[in-house]
């Protein structure tokens, strides 16, 4: 039997252009929408969630018609989903794959959780560096306070 | 560190502070030199800070500087709501130096980064205060002959107590030992637990302030500061619970002091004041002669010829 028959059919039709967002812990699909805004733009979006993965079990995935994200919208996802996939399509073609990462300086995108931060009081955009990638905890640069992975807002 | 803010502990080096305690010694032989003459030192206390602002403006005043600055947000232009950025921007045009106090944690980061000139933070909220710790670490100094091998005990309040965490985290370059007591609910920060742990260090906790007097060289008191608690049943509960009397000493090593960064409520009786082993006004007269250091270090003139070099 041919290779091609066997396969199975796709749960989310391919897309000519724009980005996938693959491999979305399905607690997190939802926030991600909300942090990238996806909710806002008037672009063709196809959200799927609680699809069988073989290397998470449970996966979501998100697919935006014609956008392409910024590295910085990108870091936002690392913050809820650390094993999401990132490919971008050009013309059906996958033209660029990569696993998001976690950045050492996370910038602008979360709140600080300390209310008494200067950052909270003035416009000033936050600043923090990633001390430790593996149980997420941020450093504000600014009052020095540390932000845990399950505390963080996004602003 | 010429022209460089001071914001935190954590942003000089143990060479740096080492230099700083050997020239503030300078100073302690001799106060009255006028090596800031053509200086002028703002102070902009943006919440009330009699103690630490007398000691700057005490520094600034024996150095020959001028002192320019206000005492209490409420008496400057940030009533009328001039951001933090405005107002270090426009005092950078008419001084040398800001010494900054600002209830907000951040806050001498940030006007760091915006000040032309540099800012010595002189207390952001219950984040850093980097010269009380220089001026604990000369007071251990001075008084121990060594800032090696001590035996260090920390009481009180250890959870919210600033000058704490910067001092610990400075004494464990020193081979430290150290001794902490406090209720449970005002413990360490394991954050600052975690810096002694990368030295491998030792450290021990305790709940009873008797037991730990015997095995120190430094007791290190705190106030337990109501205005940190947002719960005011927590601190009716601890406010009173480490006292330290006279007699308590008794049983002390010959060469223990007490140090406190005051002002102290009544964690210390009055009765201790008289005896050798308290330390704690010498400690805040060492404060004079530290930032004395530190003012000329950062503006950069030379304290043996106690001229500004000439260009």
């Amino acid at each position: 039997m041919a290779k091609q028959n066997i396969r199975k059919e796709l749960k989310v039709s391919a897309i000519e252009n724009g980005t996938v967002i693959d491999h979305i812990p399905p607690q997190s699909v939802f926030l991600v929408i909300q942090i990238l805004n996806l909710n806002k733009i008037r672009n063709q979006i196809m959200i799927g969630t609680n699809f069988e993965s073989r290397k998470f079990g449970k996966k979501g995935i998100i697919k935006v018609n014609n956008k392409y994200f910024e590295s910085e919208e990108i870091n936002k996802i690392a913050l809820v989903a650390p094993s999401a996939t990132l490919i971008v399509i050009k013309d059906y073609t996958v033209v660029y794959k990569a696993n998001v990462e976690i950045p050492d300086n996370i910038n602008k995108i979360v709140k600080c959780i300390n209310p008494n931060c200067i950052t909270n009081h003035e416009k000033i955009p936050s600043r923090f560096s990633v001390i430790d990638k593996d149980d997420l905890r941020l450093q504000c640069h600014y009052c020095e306070k540390t932000t845990k992975g399950d505390n963080i807002q996004f602003i | 560190m010429k022209n460089k803010s001071l914001v935190s502990i954590h942003d000089i080096t143990k060479v740096d502070y080492e230099k700083i305690l050997d020239l503030a010694e300078k100073f302690e032989a001799n106060p009255k030199r006028k090596t800031l003459d053509d200086f002028v030192v703002a102070t902009l206390f943006f919440e009330p800070s009699t103690r630490t602002r007398l000691s700057f403006e005490s520094a600034a005043s024996r150095l020959g500087a001028k002192v320019i600055g206000f005492t209490d947000a409420a008496t400057s232009s940030v009533k009328k709501g001039e951001t933090l950025k405005d107002t270090i921007i426009t005092v950078s045009n008419y001084s040398d130096i800001i010494v900054m106090r600002h209830p907000k944690e951040g806050s001498a980061r940030y006007a760091s980064e915006v000040s032309p000139v540099p800012v010595i933070n002189a207390g952001d909220g219950s984040n850093q205060h980097p010269t009380q710790c220089l001026l604990d670490l000369y007071s251990i100094r001075k008084t121990q002959k060594t800032l090696n091998n001590l035996n260090i005990a920390f009481v009180g309040d250890l959870k919210y107590g600033r000058t704490v965490h910067s001092l610990v985290i400075a004494l464990t370059n020193y081979k430290t030992t150290f001794h902490f007591v406090s209720p449970v609910e005002l413990k360490l920060p394991s954050a600052v637990k975690r810096h002694i742990k990368e030295k491998n260090l030792e450290y021990y906790q305790y709940t009873e302030l008797e037991e730990v007097i015997p095995k120190v060289d430094i007791l290190y008191m705190t106030r337990i500061q109501q205005e940190r608690f947002s719960d005011p049943l927590e601190y009716e509960r601890v406010k009173n619970i480490y006292i330290l009397r006279n007699k308590m000493l008794d049983n002390a090593r010959k060469n223990l002091r007490v140090l406190h960064p005051l002002p102290r409520i009544n964690e210390i009786t009055e009765d201790v004041d008289n005896n050798p082993k308290a330390y704690y006004f010498s400690q805040a007269r060492n404060g004079v002669y530290v930032r004395q250091a530190l003012l000329t270090t950062i503006l950069g003139v030379d304290v043996k010829k106690g001229t500004t070099p000439q260009i």
